[in-house]
């Protein structure tokens, strides 16, 4: 392969969206088992999400642990009910559809799973597996099924000779082709990639990756690529989401996300990659140290919910819950203070869209003037140097 | 030292088949498994006993009906009226006639008993047996897989048939029992049909629970795997979850259990011939011989002897296999 082959990959801004997700919300009960049972909370592990994924394009969503990027994509896979909120395929909103209704739209969505020691039957041939789908759904007639697997396991890259080999005979880096050559069976126009390559080495990871790539431009795949690797993300996702506790609180393109992050926790995330370039020169950049742990999404702080960890935190973050507010052409911060590190604004900007004041105690008579959390982004936008909106 | 030529057949890993094109082609699971299987000596071994056992059963009720085994008929003059109606000879009075002897106090010939009991006391075990690995492996299934109240139900009923006393049950229902199955099935009521069934019914419906935990358990870790959650996407329907995703995962330990119940169950049809509510005597079955041998403790040695002999060799042998099979059938079971 090229070095060009895999550049990372471009944003093509005319796609139309193939996923648009809205509010999405996943809250799971919390049981108190005593002699009767009751619900005593919920843990709010997805929280009114929303984005949009292009048409052969590829949302990256990153964030530590716990903060429910698997969550989405099980939610977009529906292999979980979402609480409230809307997911649009390919323009129908498939978040209740019943199990009967799905089975027509499995086809179009697939998953590719973390760990390929545990997302492979080992009691199936690799044929097995690869054909499964074909079978349930009846693609292809009993005796192209063969063939069909085999072109798969060598679009995979793996020796189409070995389909009646068992997922044991092979390594983490092939298992995981597999498990790729699965989720292309049925041609999927959206594959949600739960963190596809964390169980590998490095080494194995690249290849991955590449194989991905291929593929994506190959069938034209979108993808909601979940990781915790920030190197990984930049590489193959031109637009990237930043979850923290259940919601998103930056979206912004590759380059605006990496080179200017506005919200104080992605400046924190960004600044634990360990930099390879900076470590050659010798320099070293300041990090920003996060204190304390990540508050239970049981009981989310009130307002904004990173105002616990926040170094900026004021008053009007403890009352009022920052919108995700658009601040370029393809930018959106949810933060009072968004800014460059270094470079936050002392008054908060969102007090008008509020209608609040600085302290965040509602102005009688004001209204929230745009509506919030809507996927996708407008063609206006608020300047934060000038404060006004402008547009492209 | 040198390697015994079989040592180094082990040793060899499978070869695969080279087509006149180079390429390789591969092996059907199956064939595979059997390949495995065959290379173990000692399966090989059991099996062939319990294949042994299995033709036994299932020829000596034709040489009954042919006539060439008699394991009812009386010939009082083998016997030693006046020790009780010990055999004439050693051995239980083993000659050309009567290779294993005769019966004390009826004189039948003791092979052809042996035999035909050997037919009733593994029909009774192994039909007990299915009937509680079915039970078991398809509520165990639907219960760690469903969870929520199907998973509640299921454990209280596993609670409950664990707790009831089934021995005192068998005892004291058997009259009724064996009663009210003569009445349904068809057929003479003095014949052995009733007793086996009840016998069968009884041993497989408080068999079950124990499988039905010991399933449920390894299914709520299965369920959390990947591949289920890739099969569902795949729109596999529950069915399919369930037998072609869940059970194939499940083969080890059913048959190890199956391995563990099926002996189990010869001994137990001998306890309860023993007491008194098995397959009655003319019909003869391991357990029963084994029961009037007790009788004949000290007069009559080989009365005891071959019976036990039997019993003991087919429960070990059914282990063994077990053993093979499961190691078969795990593909990470290469040593």
């Amino acid at each position: 392969m090229s070095e060009l082959a895999h550049a990372a990959t471009q944003l093509d801004v005319t796609a139309p969206p193939i996923l648009t997700v809205q509010d999405l919300q996943m809250y799971f009960p919390v049981k108190y088992h005593g002699i009767f049972q009751r619900t005593i909370g919920h843990v709010q592990a997805v929280d009114g999400v929303s984005f949009e994924v292009p048409k052969g394009g590829s949302l990256g969503l990153v964030g530590e642990s716990g903060c429910g990027k698997s969550t989405t994509g099980r939610l977009i896979t529906r292999l979980y009910e979402p609480t409230d909120g809307e997911i649009n395929f390919d323009g129908r909103n498939i978040a209740h559809l019943s199990q009967r209704e799905l089975l027509p739209l499995r086809r179009e969505i697939q998953m590719i799973f973390q760990d390929p020691a545990t997302s492979l039957n080992p009691r199936h041939t690799v044929g097995a597996i690869v054909a499964a789908p074909l079978l349930i759904h009846k693609v292809v007639p009993k005796n192209k099924v063969l063939p069909r697997v085999q072109e798969l396991l060598e679009v995979v890259g793996l020796n189409p000779e070995h389909y009646n080999r068992y997922p044991h005979e092979f390594s983490g880096g092939q298992r995981q082709r597999i498990g790729i050559a699965r989720s292309l069976t049925l041609q999927p126009k959206l594959l949600v990639a739960d963190e596809p390559v964390s169980a590998l080495d490095v080494s194995i990871q690249a290849q991955v990756i590449n194989l991905l790539q291929d593929v994506q431009r190959e069938f034209g795949i979108g993808f909601l690529f979940i990781a915790h690797d920030l190197a990984i993300v930049r590489h193959f996702c031109p637009e990237i989401a930043v979850m923290y506790l259940g919601k998103i609180v930056e979206i912004a393109d590759r380059e605006t996300l990496y080179n200017h992050p506005h919200h104080p926790y992605t400046q924190a995330l960004l600044s634990a990659v360990p930099d390879v370039k900076q470590a050659a020169i010798g320099g070293r950049r300041e990090r920003i140290r996060l204190e304390g742990d990540v508050p239970s999404p049981i009981n989310p702080p009130s307002g904004c919910r990173f105002r616990t960890r926040c170094s900026m935190a004021q008053e009007i973050c403890s009352k009022v819950e920052p919108p995700l507010l658009q601040v370029g052409s393809r930018h959106k911060v949810a933060c009072h203070f968004p800014g460059e590190l270094g470079q936050a604004p002392q008054r908060p900007v969102t007090t008008a869209i509020c209608g609040v004041d600085d302290q965040g105690n509602a102005v009688s008579g004001a209204t929230a003037d745009i509506q919030l959390n809507a996927p996708g982004y407008d063609t206006t936008w608020l300047d934060l140097k000038t404060g006004q909106r402008t547009g492209a | 030292m040198s390697f015994q030529e079989s040592q180094l057949e082990v040793s060899e890993p499978i070869d695969p088949k080279i087509t006149p094109t180079g390429l390789i082609a591969g092996q059907s699971p199956t064939q595979l498994a059997l390949g495995r299987f065959r290379r173990d000596r000692l399966s090989m071994i059991s099996f062939w006993i319990v294949v042994f056992y299995f033709l036994a059963g299932i020829v000596s009720p034709i040489l009954v009906k042919v006539g060439v085994s008699k394991p009812l008929a009386n010939d009082q003059k083998l016997l030693n009226i006046d020790l009780g109606g010990v055999p004439n000879g050693a051995w239980g009075g083993t000659s050309w006639h009567h290779l294993l002897g005769v019966e004390p106090r009826t004189g039948t010939d003791f092979l052809s008993r042996l035999s035909y009991g050997i037919t009733f006391s593994l029909t009774i075990a192994i039909s007990a047996t299915i009937v509680a690995v079915v039970i078991g492996v398809v509520l165990g299934i639907i219960s760690g897989f469903s969870g929520g109240w199907v998973d509640a139900i299921i454990g209280r009923f596993i609670d409950m048939t664990l707790s009831f006393p089934q021995t005192l049950m068998l005892l004291a229902l058997s009259a009724t029992g064996v009663a009210l199955f003569a009445k349904i099935l068809p057929g003479d009521t003095s014949d052995a049909i009733p007793n086996g069934v009840y016998e069968v019914l009884v041993l497989g419906l408080f068999g079950w629970p124990s499988i039905a935990r010991l399933i449920r358990g390894q299914v709520l870790s299965i369920r959390e795997r990947e591949f289920i959650d890739a099969a569902r996407l795949s729109g596999a329907s529950r069915r399919r979850i369930y037998f072609k995703e869940i059970l194939p995962n499940l083969w080890a330990p059913v048959l190890v259990q199956f391995t563990l119940i099926m002996p189990a169950y010869v001994s137990a049809e001998a306890a309860l011939s023993f007491l008194g509510v098995g397959i009655p005597v003319p019909t003869p079955t391991l357990g029963n011989i084994l029961g009037d041998s007790v009788n004949f403790s000290g007069s009559d040695f080989s009365y005891f002897f071959y019976p036990a002999l039997l019993l003991a060799i087919i429960v070990v042998s059914f282990n063994l296999l077990g053993d093979g099979l499961r190691d078969a059938l795990d593909p990470k079971g290469d040593r």
